[in-house]
């Protein structure tokens, strides 16, 4: 029998297969082949087989049947097969199988053997998979070899210890006395992993936390060990960036935070040192932020005076000012944790944080959001809505509802003036209508209800904001309620805030039956534009016989709810027309309702995305799918030809493989394109992958208007070749308000499960200068990053 | 708003590390928890998938589950590991950044290929760095000298070239 092919030449051969189906056969083949070299008992290759049969577990095939060859090769003399025998332990056996069992002994022979790298093996894979029987069984031998003098094996033996712990909480007296002098070593590695077992001790036991506490020793110990890696010179061993052994301090530092924690005399004795390493430590690099993270963790959970809390807030402040996009992550993600107990300490880095809020990193924005509402107080709440408005105006779809749920809670905690409070519902009404959570809309009406000396003005600004735009369903809800309200205040010309304007009641009731008419209107919205038609009959005057005429026409709606509503409001006209008037009289203020607490932020990552979009209100996704069907019939759909697919690589990138691990680490995102430049018009498209399907770009589309005059009524509309799938979500607006200051945002999303390259036909039609514009253009130069 | 609970009494390890090609070939993957197989590959299948989608204007950390991943892509390999809640992420970047320091002053100039071609090798040097989810050694000089040493006790030196000829 030829001797079986080598573990490198398995992986060339392996590597040559160009697909999955050549590569299962190959698998097959040397299966079969270690199988019967197995069947044979063969000493001399059973460490070759194996090693190859690793290699085939890691491309995603089963191995099981090499577990007691594992356990073979454990058991032989020669290092070489130990070598491969525990690496194949580690990989193919755990605790849920019985055969594990059969390692102990060997472990047990490994443990005390003469060579100290044997005794390594058995360590490490006792340390890293060992059940709880085998720990109990060798929790002994590792005891003894936490005792030894090679610091190769002690600094092993720590760690194994950590594990038995770990598994077995109740062995945890019997490694106290060898713990005794463990932080006498010179060693590192022994310093770090004692350390290391301290830490799992203290923190599983408060018997033990005491007993190190009472132990006078250990904090000025560690201290001490800290202050020397400080202030020791350059040791090349353990230097990282000119820090000495940064993983080290870490540890110290976490260990400190144990101790100190909630015992006044631990802290007192660490005041001093946690003060040195938050002043002396290099900021320029990863690794002084690292240590410097961990001692604001230790001083913020200590009782530390409050001068090194203040010293460890400002920290956080500069750490957000960092370039660094991870460093600002972790010191969003501590603010947020500290806000509530530092509260006027946060305050002062306040601005850094509302400066986050422009960051590209989705993660740095929504902390910095949620930052920022905690920060929002009665001194700061003007200029903060005027930024967090902004931020409402320009993020991501995804942060948009919870963001005006934000800005609700705050403004109604903290409005400095009633004329302020509607003011600012009604920017979030229009700005960000289409995201505002269903339930804000009963709130903001009991809100404005209560606001009685504002109710003419309210109605007038929200007349004017559905006139432009009635899309956004929760405004027009809002609006049309208004109108059916206080209509009468609004044709009389009653504002006092701002100039009255001057509106008939004919063209009120316009506005309400476009929108009892329009596609974009919800169920409810119509509902709402129905009932607010109807109680303009008893403040209306002139057109008392136009409300007669629509209610009864929509007596025979498909809508059931409508046909109701009407039905009932026809019989109120005709035979109860005596009671009609009080029925429909003004409402009285309302009760003030307690709100159901702060609305839960949702704090996820990425998550809210899909949540979020999948509420948009339903008539928004009709619209799309009519109109790349518009758009496919106008250009004909032949025209639009499937792109030739460019061949995927069956190869890696070539030289990718090949690239030092080490060498420049030039990373480039996806570029966002601009789609369409023209008359004054700029489209920008940024793209992102979807984080759960790889076939999924969704695409934000920005419209910007740079001419002097506003575009309204601007619908995008696209279509894409047949084999990809659209979808186009609800935009921010339909109006592109001039000179550049504010922006329509659209989210689409494009399916392309066969990654064939991004084409786009896009159709604009907008009002301009008071005439109908319309455009049509290709988009060819989306970059490949956002369709491979 | 977040609970405030600074720390957490919890286990400070890290949970498992990955190492993947940007095709998503798995290169390496060392698990510190007990978990079916079936449970292993679909985690694997389900982080590879969230990572390669990150685009360039992300942070290193991913919030996934009740753990933390920290990654970073060197030349064609990402480096993932996962780590408690209450670790401190920007060491962990240091930990991904030493076992690649590693790798490197073990091959000489690493690339991706050394580790396909001797992956047995990579995961003896993670072995010495870090035993259970913790590091044990600190010293890079100290590290891989007991793997040369390790390689010297060999008994077939033929088997297990440092370079592979390919």
């Amino acid at each position: 029998m030829p001797a079986p092919i080598r573990l490198r030449e398995l992986i060339r051969t392996i590597r040559t297969a160009r697909t999955q189906a050549e590569e299962r056969e190959m698998i097959q083949k040397e299966c079969a082949a270690i199988r019967s070299s197995f069947r044979e008992e063969d000493n001399t290759y059973r460490c070759r087989n194996v090693a190859k049969l690793l290699y085939m577990h890691m491309l995603g095939y089963p191995a099981h049947f090499g577990q007691l060859e594992c356990l073979k090769l454990i058991a032989s003399q020669k290092f070489t097969d130990k070598r491969i025998g525990y690496l194949g332990a580690m990989l193919l056996l755990d605790e849920r199988q019985d055969v594990h069992l059969l390692m102990t002994n060997c472990i047990k022979n490994d443990l005390n053997h003469s060579t100290q790298y044997v005794q390594g093996l058995a360590l490490c894979t006792l340390g890293c998979m060992g059940s709880s029987e085998m720990c109990r069984d060798l929790a002994g031998e590792v005891e003894k070899l936490l005792k030894t003098s090679n610091s190769y094996l002690r600094k092993k033996a720590a760690l194994c210890a950590v594990h038995v712990i770990r598994k077995v909480p109740e062995l945890m007296e019997m490694f106290l006395p060898a713990t005794k002098n463990l932080l006498n070593e010179k060693n590192h590695g022994v310093l770090h992993t004692s350390v290391v077992l301290l830490t799992e001790m203290c923190e599983r036991s408060p018997d033990m936390l005491a007993h190190f506490r009472k132990n006078e020793k250990l904090v000025p110990q560690l201290v001490r060990i800290l202050k020397n890696l400080i202030m020791s010179g350059y040791s090349p061993e353990h230097d990282v960036s000119g820090i000495s052994d940064p993983f080290l301090q870490v540890r110290i530092l976490r260990l400190l935070r144990i101790l100190g924690r909630n015992d006044d005399d631990s802290s007192e004795a660490m005041n001093d040192i946690l003060a040195q390493v938050a002043t002396n430590t290099e900021t320029s690099k990863n690794v002084g932020n690292a240590i410097l993270y961990e001692t604001v963790l230790t001083i913020m959970d200590i009782k530390s005076e409050s001068g090194l809390r203040v010293l460890a807030i400002n920290i956080l402040g500069r750490f957000l000012l960092n370039n660094d996009k991870n460093i600002r992550y972790v010191a969003l993600t501590s603010l947020l944790k500290t806000v509530q107990t530092d509260h006027n300490a946060v305050q002062r880095h306040r601005s850094t944080i509302v400066d986050c809020l422009k960051d590209l990193d989705v993660s740095i924005k929504r902390r910095a959001m949620e930052l920022s509402f905690a920060l929002v107080n009665g001194n700061n709440v003007r200029g903060m809505m005027k930024e967090l408005l902004y931020f409402l105006d320009s993020c991501e779809p995804e942060f948009k509802a919870d963001c005006a749920s934000g800005i609700f809670l705050a403004a109604e905690k903290y409005a400095p003036s009633k004329r302020w409070h509607i003011d600012t519902i009604m920017r979030v009404l229009t700005t960000a209508g289409s995201y505002v959570r269903d339930d804000a809309v009963p709130n903001l009406i009991q809100l404005i209800t209560n606001s009685v000396e504002m109710h003419a003005y309210t109605v007038q600004r929200l007349y004017k904001a559905i006139l432009g735009d009635y899309s956004q369903q929760p405004l027009v809800q809002v609006a049309s309620w208004c109108i059916g309200e206080y209509g009468d205040l609004l044709v009389s010309g009653q504002c006092e805030e701002e100039e009255p304007i001057q509106v008939t009641e004919d063209e009120v009731l316009d506005i309400l039956e476009s929108v009892l008419i329009s596609n974009m209107s919800a169920s409810v919205t119509r509902g709402y534009a129905l009932t607010a038609i109807m109680k303009l009959s008893t403040r209306f005057t002139c057109t008392v016989n136009r409300i007669k005429k629509v209610v009864s026409i929509y007596g025979s709606s498909i809508d059931v709810e409508l046909q109701q509503r009407a039905v009932e409001y026809n019989a109120l006209f005709k035979k109860y027309d005596h009671m009609r008037p009080a029925l429909l009289e003004r409402m009285p203020v309302m009760e003030k309702v307690t709100t159901n607490g702060p609305a839960e932020i949702v704090q996820t990552n990425g998550e809210t995305e899909t949540a979020v979009l999948e509420t948009k209100p339903p008539p928004s996704g009709l619209q799309p799918a009519n109109q790349a069907n518009d758009l496919l019939d106008l250009l004909g759909g032949s025209d639009i030809t499937p792109v030739i697919p460019t061949a995927p690589p069956s190869k890696p990138a070539s030289g990718g493989e090949l690239l030092d691990l080490l060498g420049d680490l030039n990373l480039t995102g996806i570029p966002s394109i601009t789609a369409y430049n023209k008359n004054g018009l700029k489209i920008e498209f940024t793209f992102e992958r979807s984080n759960t399907n790889p076939s999924v770009t969704v695409i934000t589309i920005q419209a910007s208007n740079s001419t002097e005059l506003d575009m309204t009524d601007f619908v995008f509309q696209a279509a894409v070749p047949k084999t990809f799938q659209l979808q186009l979500l609800s935009p921010s607006s339909s109006v592109i308000p001039a000179f550049n200051s504010g922006t329509i945002t659209q989210v689409i999303k494009v399916l392309n499960p066969q990654k064939q390259q991004l084409r786009m036909r896009i159709k604009l039609t907008y009002n301009h200068k008071g005439s109908a514009m319309q455009d049509l253009a290709e988009v060819n130069n989306f970059p490949p990053q956002s369709w491979q | 708003m977040r609970e405030l609970c600074f720390i957490t009494v919890g286990n400070a390890e890290i949970h498992f590390i990955l190492l993947f090609s940007r095709q998503g070939k798995l290169r390496l993957q060392k698990w510190y928890t007990t978990l079916p197989d079936k449970e292993k590959k679909k985690i694997i299948r389900e982080i590879v998938q969230i990572i390669l989608s990150r685009n360039q204007k992300t942070s290193s950390f991913v919030d996934w589950k009740d753990l933390k991943l920290v990654y970073k892509r060197y030349a064609s390999l990402y480096f993932c590991c996962a780590i408690e809640d209450q670790d401190n992420e920007l060491l962990t970047l240091e930990v991904v950044h030493r076992y690649v320091e590693l790798l490197d002053r073990y091959f000489g100039n690493v690339c991706e290929l050394d580790i396909i071609f001797n992956f047995e090798k990579a995961y003896f040097i993670l072995d010495e760095f870090i035993i259970g989810g913790e590091v044990q050694e600190t010293s890079k000089k100290t590290a891989v000298k007991a793997i040369e040493e390790s390689d010297m006790l060999q008994e077939t030196v033929e088997e297990y070239m440092n370079k592979p000829a390919f």
